[in-house]
């Protein structure tokens, strides 16, 4: 193998030869990425918490039924898809193709399934007359929609872009067109999206619930 | 190729009973917080408790499911550190002026 003689020539560090991470450069890519991406989602998250404490009558519009239930099951959902995606990696690097081929397309289902579940509940808050400037509840606090909309939307925006970017990686798998090591990648950005899920669902959800 | 045998060796890291377990640890921490947001609590305190909750969620994913407690110490320290020294410099310029606006004095 030429990668095993070309560590041989370059084995220390100072030489240049021994990579100081260890990994390969898209993962270091991705991980810088996910560095820039968690700070935008948290100057988001951490402003939103900033409106949501100085704003005593902010709106609690989420019942059990459709609100809470529904975003417990995007939950669900996502976490498992989480769980697939592991399960794909560890098959990849097994080199089993199919199993990979298949963990990997209920990976991409269960994404779909949240982003079809989140535009329902879009559409009943919509009905109800929450649009990104008003919001039906308390209309004096005109920033519960931007918020809700604009964190929602980012994150079902992240959702979208994955389950494209795991059809691709999928497909180019099974052609033998792209390694393991792509599919690893692929799930470190999967997992983020559903890391981003964990704070945006207590902190819009779990924070304005119907509390009777 | 780059698939050197340390990194076959490190991806070896983790087994199917491993991740069922996070898994069943993240939805556990999930169920809680879908509990406590029922109660009656003050906001600023249930913003601290679901957000230290999604805090060890998040630690879990990272290590487990995206992999880093497996990696080079050295990949830990240039990612961790940084990001969370930002955030917390996000917190240190937005939190106190939230706290001394709701704390203003009527007038």
């Amino acid at each position: 193998m030429s990668g095993a003689e070309s560590e041989g020539i370059l084995e220390t560090p100072w030489s240049g030869g021994t990579s100081p991470y260890s990994v390969s450069s898209i993962k270091l890519g991705m991980w810088l990425f996910i560095m820039s991406d968690t700070l935008t989602f948290s100057a988001l998250l951490i402003s939103y918490a900033y409106v949501r404490m100085s704003t005593p009558d902010w709106p609690r519009p989420f019942e059990i039924w459709p609100a809470i239930a529904k975003s417990s099951l995007m939950t669900l959902v996502l976490l498992s898809s989480s769980l697939t995606m592991v399960l794909a990696v560890a098959a990849a690097h097994r080199g089993d193709v199919k199993k990979t081929v298949r963990y990997l397309i209920a990976t991409i289902v269960c994404g779909l399934a949240f982003v079809v579940i989140h535009a329902t509940e879009w559409v009943t808050l919509i009905h109800e007359g929450a649009t990104p400037w008003t919001n039906p509840w308390n209309p004096s606090v005109p920033l519960f929609g931007g918020a809700f909309f604009g964190l929602t939307g980012l994150h079902m925006l992240h959702v979208t872009i994955g389950v494209v970017y795991l059809g691709a990686i999928c497909w180019g798998f099974k052609k033998g067109k792209w390694t393991a090591e792509h599919v690893e990648v692929s799930g470190l950005y999967w997992h983020f999206v559903d890391l981003v899920w964990m704070f945006i669902f207590p902190m819009l959800y779990l924070l304005s619930v119907n509390p009777s | 190729m780059h698939a050197s045998s340390e990194l076959d060796r490190n991806h070896s890291a983790g087994n199917t009973k491993l991740f069922l377990m996070v898994w069943g640890w993240l939805l556990l921490l999930t169920a809680l917080e879908i509990f406590l947001a029922y109660e009656r609590v003050e906001v600023h305190l249930m913003i601290t408790i679901l957000v230290g909750l999604s805090l060890i969620k998040s630690a879990l994913i990272v290590a487990y499911f995206m992999h880093l407690k497996f990696e080079r110490l050295g990949l830990f320290l240039t990612i961790v550190p940084a990001t969370v020294f930002c955030i917390c410099m996000m917190l240190l310029v937005f939190f106190p002026d939230s706290l001394r606006l709701t704390h203003l004095p009527q007038y």
